[in-house]
């Protein structure tokens, strides 16, 4: 049992507890009489518990474990919460949080928890509002944990797991003692304490063994070895089945109960394992023992029915990657295939490419399914966020998120977290008035910011949208002008859009005072810059007094785009679609030289002509020697261009390469293309043509 | 006795080169190679490598040689330094050999027109031939091209 084998799996788990945990503590202090999310809660936090101490993260189960007491209390109605319970749990989940990220840095998990150890033990005592206002007592209490988890050391259980096997027997799950002993002329002594292993894990869980379990498999033990394991069957039926297991000499089980246990673990002296014991006595859990007794009987059978949820697998990101690179190789021959069964035009060959052709769309569109991830995995940190953010201003905020089950692609996911964190932090802070300001100008005083995410053709949209007090356009216009921004002519002519834009310029920042949440300035010009590499667009809407909508458009995905294929001569390009305004043909007297510059009409204004074949230097094509071009006209923002071209090949859909880490920063390129031929297409910036 | 090294040999004109095989990552026949534009001459472009896209690189113009055209024998040799994956075009790759690493002497100040730096050393491999051992770390040296573009221009 290597510990690292179920590390990836246990800060998975982990994960998922804490973002439920944090979810369902929000959920509760909206509606804090509701006593089945205090179950929901308390069932994630005891997960959580027993999985740290198996794998021997010691602090993150001590305080995991102290806020169990403290959920425990509230589930029977002995304690009720109120602001500083929440404010400590939230301040637990925190270093909880911290803790875990540590683990997944390759960390020991341990941090210093003990002020928050403390709080907690204060509000089980429920003298936390003495504690609070005196000092003294806190230090007491932090002296007397340090000397309870000195005094654990020495034991033959410790607190926590004495604790989870006290709760197991409560839960009506019966706790063995099992004495192993192996003939004395085994062979291979580890692998059969791994097939005892292996029985007591099938039914249950093993909460300690002796010698260690490391040890067991290095086979540092003589011919027997004594586990401590909950299971769900009787004591009969164990023994049964460890005796099935060849060269076992004896197997002793004994049950266990809270009695017994007490002695094993010592009777504790010190404060915090006092109550522990009065919590897990005090606790009469009727609805957790029923759902573990309906559990147990069905941990029991081979097989039973199927139970209906989504049934899912995580798979390594990298895995997921690969099968992305393979397809793509894949429907590049798969076009190889179509070229040539056109050639040869014979029916059945050209049949099975058809099934083929379809075979394989089918699978694209799986293969992009997979790499989607709801929007939620980056909306969930969001109202904990804003809950924090509108506490430390002293505001009151409501988030409402819609559409968290958008799919997006995970590499999108993975950029878009940041750019909408500044975006919600700049609503709270700058959007959402204070509660005196909202009453003053007649508004309810909860403040409501709307996250919504929804699809919209080929793009996702997320907006983020306020009822606050809206973009003042002179306070706008005065900053940029102060900071530099634009000039005081150019401001005039400047519509009420271009100025609500004015927020994302870079060096800009309206804020009064300079507040740790958001107004530095470099916020919001990070979010576009953002925003636009990875192929997107925000726009801002907003009307003064009644509020602001920012709204972010992203591509679907970053690693598929639709594209269309021109021909400069003997090289061809890719423009991605998703610039191009339109296509046209020109005629050299069209060309109008504006102060040397080559200049068209197109839609009423002029724009700059742009010979490509200039740009990139192209060795055999020179659009002067024709009459008449193709033209793509392509935009970045309000600026329009039209890009000379000599002949369009078509519109495709095209995957993604990279050039490599030897080629960066080519002017003009952005990547490359495989063609159906398998020849390389480079890709051309549109952004870059136009200055 | 020094350490084995296994060595790919490869010719550009009448010189022989050695590149070690673990950095070697495959070797392919010349084929299309698409050009990059704003690149350095001896970029040649990129080619697809099993769906990846591969820079590729004359060696010639790399070490200030003077271009040959591909012949029949003239192969692309991908190496792979530090991340970094790139191919070579050479004029033929013809062998793998094994020498001893006490065989490779520092290399002389100057050598065939290229520069001592991106030379790991020269091995004698008896029979009066030379294998010249190449310093891919320096080859690779983004640094340097940099201030060859800047020369250019």
């Amino acid at each position: 049992m290597d510990m690292n084998a179920y590390l990836s799996m246990f800060i998975d788990e982990s994960n998922d507890h804490l973002q439920s945990l944090n979810e369902n503590l929000l959920r509760l202090e909206s509606e804090p009489e509701e006593l089945s999310i205090v179950q929901t809660i308390f069932r994630s936090a005891h997960t959580l518990k027993g999985m740290s101490a198996t794998m021997g993260y010691e602090d993150l189960a001590a305080l995991t474990h102290e806020m169990e007491n403290v959920l425990d209390l509230v589930r029977n109605s002995k304690l009720k919460m109120d602001s500083f319970i929440f404010d400590t749990l939230f301040k637990g989940l925190d270093a909880l949080e911290t803790m875990v990220q540590d683990i997944v840095g390759g960390g020991t998990g341990k941090a210093d928890v003990t002020a928050i150890v403390t709080s907690l033990q204060l509000i089980l005592k429920s003298d936390y509002s003495a504690g609070k206002a005196a000092q003294p007592p806190l230090e007491a209490a932090v002296t007397t944990v340090d000397g309870s988890t000195s005094a654990s050391g020495g034991m033959l259980l410790d607190e926590f797991q004495s604790s989870i096997l006290l709760q197991s027997i409560e839960a009506g799950l019966h706790v063995y003692h099992v004495h192993v002993t192996i003939r004395n002329n085994c062979l291979l002594k580890a692998v059969r304490a791994y097939m005892v292993f292996e029985v007591l894990e099938r039914n249950g869980e093993v909460i300690k063994s002796v010698p260690s379990v490391q040890d067991i498999e290095q086979e540092k033990f003589d011919f027997t070895f004594s586990v401590f394991t909950i299971s769900g069957l009787t004591q009969e039926e164990l023994q049964g089945q460890l005796l099935n297991i060849s060269e076992i000499e004896a197997i002793v089980v004994t049950a266990l109960d809270s009695e017994t246990l007490a002695v094993l673990s010592n009777a504790p002296a010190a404060a915090a394992a006092e109550a522990v014991e009065a919590t897990v006595e005090s606790s009469a859990v009727k609805p957790k023992a029923e759902i573990a007794r309906e559990a147990a009987p069905r941990k029991g059978q081979a097989a039973p029915a199927p139970a209906n949820v989504s049934r899912t697998i995580r798979v390594d990101i990298e895995r997921l990657d690969m099968l992305m690179n393979l397809f793509s190789e894949l429907l590049i021959d798969r076009v190889r295939l179509e070229q040539l069964s056109s050639e040869i035009k014979r029916s059945d060959l050209t049949e099975t490419v058809e099934h083929m052709t379809r075979v394989s769309s089918d699978l694209q569109s799986i293969v992009l399914k997979l790499r989607m991830v709801p929007v939620d995995s980056v909306f969930n940190r969001f109202p904990r966020m804003i809950r924090d953010l509108a506490k430390s201003l002293d505001k009151k905020i409501e988030l409402v998120i819609t559409g968290a089950d958008t799919e997006l692609d995970r590499t999108v996911i993975d950029e878009i977290g940041d750019p909408l964190v500044h975006l919600l932090r700049n609503s709270v802070d700058h959007g959402i008035e204070t509660v005196e300001e909202r009453i003053a100008a007649g508004k309810p005083e909860t403040g409501t910011i709307y996250l919504r995410a929804y699809h919209s053709g080929n793009h996702v949209f997320i907006e983020v949208e306020e009822d606050g007090r809206g973009i003042h356009h002179e306070r706008v216009l005065k900053t940029a002008i102060k900071n530099g921004v634009v000039t005081e002519e150019q401001a005039k002519q400047l519509s009420p859009d271009e100025i609500n834009m004015l927020i994302f310029a870079a060096g800009f920042s309206t804020a009064d005072k300079i507040s740790d949440i958001s107004g530095r300035g470099v916020g919001l010009d990070v979010v576009k810059s953002k925003i636009t590499s990875l192929g997107g667009n925000v726009t801002i809407d907003s009307a003064f007094g009644r509020g602001t909508k920012f709204s972010v458009q992203l591509p679907l995905t970053l690693s598929i785009i639709s594209a269309m294929l021109i021909k400069l001569g003997s090289e061809k390009y890719a423009i991605p679609l998703s610039s191009i305004v339109e296509t046209g043909i020109l005629r050299k007297e069209q060309i109008i030289n504006v102060h040397g510059n080559r200049m068209i009409e197109f839609r009423n204004g002029i724009i700059p002509l742009i010979s490509l074949s200039k740009v990139l230097d192209s060795p055999d094509f020179n659009e002067n020697d024709e009459d008449e071009t193709e033209i793509v006209v392509v935009r970045k923002g309000e600026k329009w261009a039209a890009v000379m071209v000599d002949e369009f090949i078509g519109q495709s859909e095209i995957v993604l390469k990279s050039l490599g880490k030897y080629l960066t920063n080519i002017e003009t390129i952005s990547g490359a293309t495989i063609l159906g031929d398998g020849y390389v297409a480079l890709i051309v910036d549109p952004n870059s043509l136009i200055k | 006795m020094g350490e084995e090294l296994k060595v790919i040999v490869f010719a550009l004109g009448n010189e022989e080169y050695g590149i070690e095989v673990d950095k070697v990552r495959t070797i392919e026949r010349l084929s299309p190679i698409t050009r990059v534009p704003k690149t350095a001459s001896f970029i040649k472009g990129v080619i697809n490598l099993r769906g990846v896209v591969v820079p590729v690189l004359d060696l010639r113009g790399r070490f200030n040689l003077s271009e040959t055209t591909a012949t029949e024998n003239s192969r692309i040799i991908v190496v792979s330094v530090a991340d970094i994956e790139v191919g070579f075009i050479v004029d033929s790759a013809n062998d793998v050999i094994d020498i001893d690493s006490d065989t490779i002497d520092l290399p002389p100040e100057i050598v065939g027109g290229i520069k001592a730096k991106y030379l790991r050393g020269i091995a004698k491999l008896g029979e009066g031939r030379l294998l010249i051992m190449l310093n891919l770390s320096e080859v690779l040296n983004k640094n340097e091209i940099i201030q060859l573009e800047q020369l250019e221009v």
